[in-house]
């Protein structure tokens, strides 16, 4: 881990600027803007470390002194996310995504590339300050891998050739937007506020990406009808979190409606961090206006009058395009006060961005991250539906949730059940991933089995599919026949799929464990520990060492997991677990037979070190 | 005829004695064991070498250095039951705490940096005799090193759980384990 807090000035490094004035400005500038309001840190952290390129000791101070608040209440929210640094990350932050599925696209022979272009290794920064190579977990960029975030843009579809010519261009002074030369995305994605080389990849339609959506149907619907009854319909829809946990949408709004209090809060949660989900960036790129719509019925309906809607930070190349459609909404009054003309429909929406943490993307903590705090989970109860954020009652709906409560609004609950099983209701977009000839989003009624989809996505020769992203399920091809739904395959919605050339343990639950122990935020021992555990017994068990016992112990040891506080923690063993369940052989295979104990200890290595450290030659006996 | 007495081992790691300590807190119940045990190799005894092959080794601490792996190969090579007694031979205890630290920096800070040692060493010289033990890199448990079969927690155990567990393995009688004795706060 690099280390974030270097202690004295001397520990300056080249591409370092020193503390000026000018600084002090800018900085004073940037908390004026968020009104001195501590709530706002992670805002204030996020324009200061795109200003500055990190976070330097004698900012956070000022920080400090500014907002009242400690110092180590500043250090704890800094330390905690991944886009945030106190060390310089270069003129040039280049963030490599390193899931699964970016390895498997070829990430390995890019990030070489990197590493010999920019002359340093990953965790580091050019000598000339001019490039930082770090790796971050999933962007949401899965259907077209390996994708890198460089000062906030998107690059995707990399190749060692790409990487060369970004990296030319990069140090012939070229600005970041000249060097797309390779075009701009489908849809919005080329408008001028986004400019983006990213594509939507939308490969089915259904009554959510429909065409012909028009902005303030349900709004105008809506007001006409007490918010009691848009909570009926609602309720009436069946309709379940899109999120991938399905707790019934229409419940939650009528607890929240219920609970004491006049200041309540819609949060819509665009965090969306699981590696091979990307659905909610296109419904961000292309349909932003529903959500919000979807958002402003939300408050209708439980009596709220803001909203927060919480992105995560790998989509802030979408912010100029957000804040437009809230503005454009707000000039149409589908926001602002008296909605449509309703007196006393008051709602607005603010975006809150995050600095990369997946666990963000758990409720409570998303709230606590939106008051500028780490990510930590709470506990529960309270949950947020009584007291979430600011302590007031708080929704926290999906973006695929918000958007299909406008069309239930618009065609209503009865057309809505007609879609899917009887259980699970309407439509579920998918985020397919891997080896497959159309990678990209699809919608689809809820029911359909995974062989329905590999057959409509082009997959062949298929080993075995990851549903709902590492913390959901791996199945083979004897399992091919369930359907997705909540009471069966219940998911996020991310489909990654394998085929027979992939080494599921070494390169799929590897990189799942290594993505869960990175994104634990540490607050429970068994998230914190269990995981590094199993990661031990699984590189023991690659490396030929493992034995029947380790496989027990691993099975074992994951039911630990189920003391955690909240689903990461609740489902960082699912890799392993589901794994060992359908893909015995492939750990069978692996583990010495005949043997009981194997200690994976090897003195030559353990004395290693030390004896370096001493000037000594290990000596064997 | 007499019956065949148990043959016990034991040895401290990288520990404080504290469970050991506790292995003699049965007080005067050490009589009625000494009836049913021999020891072999043991520091209670201060005997060095193993001088037959025993039925119980009883290890306290963990494995700090190329000598505590030596010593607990030892056991496991010449004890038919072998126990981890106590949280360092369990899960590397106290000493422990030194793994989040590179051993590089734990030597130069005992031999060149902390307050009791700075300027005098001025040639910062640091011990490096083929006759010591060779540190590892990090702390390893018990476990880590060689199979153990049985675990008795505490720091120190108990008194009662050391010799309800050496009564149970030496008559064949199930172990009772009361709340009592396995709660820890």
């Amino acid at each position: 881990m690099k280390d974030l807090f270097p202690d004295t000035a001397d520990e300056l490094e080249i591409g370092e600027i020193a503390y000026q004035d000018t600084m002090i400005d800018t900085v004073n500038a940037i908390i004026k803007k968020y009104d001195h309001n501590p709530t706002r840190l992670m805002d204030i952290l996020i324009d200061t470390q795109s200003e500055f390129g990190y976070i330097p000791p004698p900012i956070v101070a000022q920080i400090s002194r500014t907002l009242n608040i400690s110092i180590v209440d500043i250090e704890q929210t800094l330390s905690f996310y991944h886009f945030f640094s106190a060390k310089p990350t270069g003129k040039y932050t280049i963030y490599l995504n390193n899931s699964v599925i970016a390895n498997m696209m070829g990430r390995e022979e890019v990030a070489r590339t990197l590493e010999r272009e920019a002359g340093c290794k990953f965790g580091d920064v050019s000598a000339d300050g001019l490039i930082g190579l770090f790796s971050t977990s999933c962007i949401g960029m899965s259907d077209q891998e390996p994708a890198a975030l460089i000062n906030g843009k998107v690059f995707t579809r990399l190749t060692p050739f790409r990487v060369k010519e970004i990296i030319r261009d990069l140090k012939a002074g070229k600005r970041l937007d000249e060097a797309v030369v390779e075009g701009l995305g489908d849809g919005a994605n080329a408008q001028p506020e986004i400019r983006s080389m990213v594509q939507n990849n939308i490969r089915k339609k259904g009554p959510i990406l429909a065409d012909g959506y028009k902005a303030g149907e349900a709004l105008k619907k809506i007001v006409k009808m007490k918010p009691e009854d848009v909570i009926a319909e609602v309720k009436l829809s069946n309709i379940r979190g899109r999120g991938g946990a399905g707790f019934p949408t229409g419940m939650k709004w009528e607890i929240c409606r219920n609970a004491p209090g006049e200041e309540k809060y819609i949060f819509c949660n665009a965090d969306e961090g699981e590696p091979g989900t990307f659905k909610d960036r296109v419904i961000l790129t292309e349909y932003p206006k529903m959500l919000m719509e979807g958002m402003a019925v939300a408050g209708y309906a439980v009596g709220a009058k803001k909203g927060i809607l919480y992105v995560r930070y790998e989509y802030t190349y979408l912010q100029q395009h957000l804040e437009s459609i809230i503005e454009g909404g707000r000039k149409k009054n589908y926001l602002g006060k008296n909605i449509c003309g309703k007196e006393g429909f008051d709602f607005d929406i603010r975006i809150q961005f995050g600095a990369g943490a997946y666990v963000c993307g758990e409720e409570s903590a998303l709230i606590e991250s939106a008051e500028g705090k780490r990510g930590e989970p709470r506990d529960r109860p309270p949950f947020p539906v009584e007291s979430g954020y600011l302590e007031k009652p708080t929704i926290v709906n999906n973006v695929e949730t918000l958007c299909s409560i406008v069309k239930i609004i618009n065609h209503g609950a009865p057309w809505y059940r007609s879609m899917g099983t009887k259980e699970s209701s309407g439509t579920k977009l998918l985020s397919i991933s891997g080896d497959c000839k159309y990678p990209g989003v699809y919608e689809i009624e809820w029911g359909f089995s995974v062989n329905d989809v590999l057959e409509m996505v082009g997959a062949s020769d298929v080993q075995a599919v990851q549903v709902g992203g590492p913390s959901g399920t791996l199945i083979g091809p004897n399992e091919f026949n369930r359907t997705l739904s909540y009471t069966d395959l219940s998911t996020g919605g991310s489909l990654i799929i394998f085929d027979k050339r992939r080494d599921l343990l070494k390169d799929v639950v590897m990189n799942f464990l290594n993505f869960f122990i990175d994104e634990s935020c540490g607050s429970c021992s068994t998230c914190r520990n269990i995981p590094v555990f199993l990661r031990q017994k699984l590189e023991k068990i690659l490396n030929a060492r493992g034995v029947q016992k380790d496989i027990e112990e691993m099975l074992e040891w994951s039911k630990i997991l189920k003391a955690s506080r909240c689903g990461l923690g609740l489902t960082a063993a699912n890799p392993v677990v589901t794994s060992i369940k359908n893909f015995r052989s492939l750990y069978d295979k692996k583990i010495q037979h005949g043997k009981d104990y194997d200690s994976n200890f090897d003195m030559l290595i353990a004395v290693k070190e030390s004896c370096d450290a001493v000037g000594r030659v290990p000596q064997m006996s | 005829m007499e019956r065949k007495k148990t043959i016990v081992a034991t040895a401290s790691l990288a520990g404080c004695f504290g469970c050991h300590m506790s292995l003699l807190d049965i007080d005067e119940r050490i009589l009625s064991l000494i009836d049913l045990v021999d020891f072999n190799k043991s520091p209670i005894n201060d005997i060095k070498n193993f001088t037959e092959y025993c039925d119980i080794g009883i290890i306290e601490g963990s494995c700090c250095n190329s000598e505590n792996v030596h010593a607990l190969k030892e056991f496991r090579k010449n004890c038919r039951i072998l126990i981890s007694l106590g949280e360092c031979a369990i899960m590397g205890g106290v000493p422990a705490m030194r793994n989040g630290i590179p051993i590089r920096e734990c030597i130069e800070e005992a031999y060149m940096n902390s307050p009791s040692v700075k300027g005098h060493n001025p040639e910062m010289i640091l011990p490096n005799d083929p006759e010591l033990p060779m540190l590892l890199d990090r702390v390893y448990p018990c476990h880590e090193i060689v199979k153990i079969d049985y675990f008795l927690p505490g720091c120190p155990p108990r008194a009662d759980l050391i010799y309800s567990a050496l009564e149970a393995l030496i008559t064949g009688n199930e172990m009772k384990l009361p709340y009592e004795i396995v709660k820890y706060d």
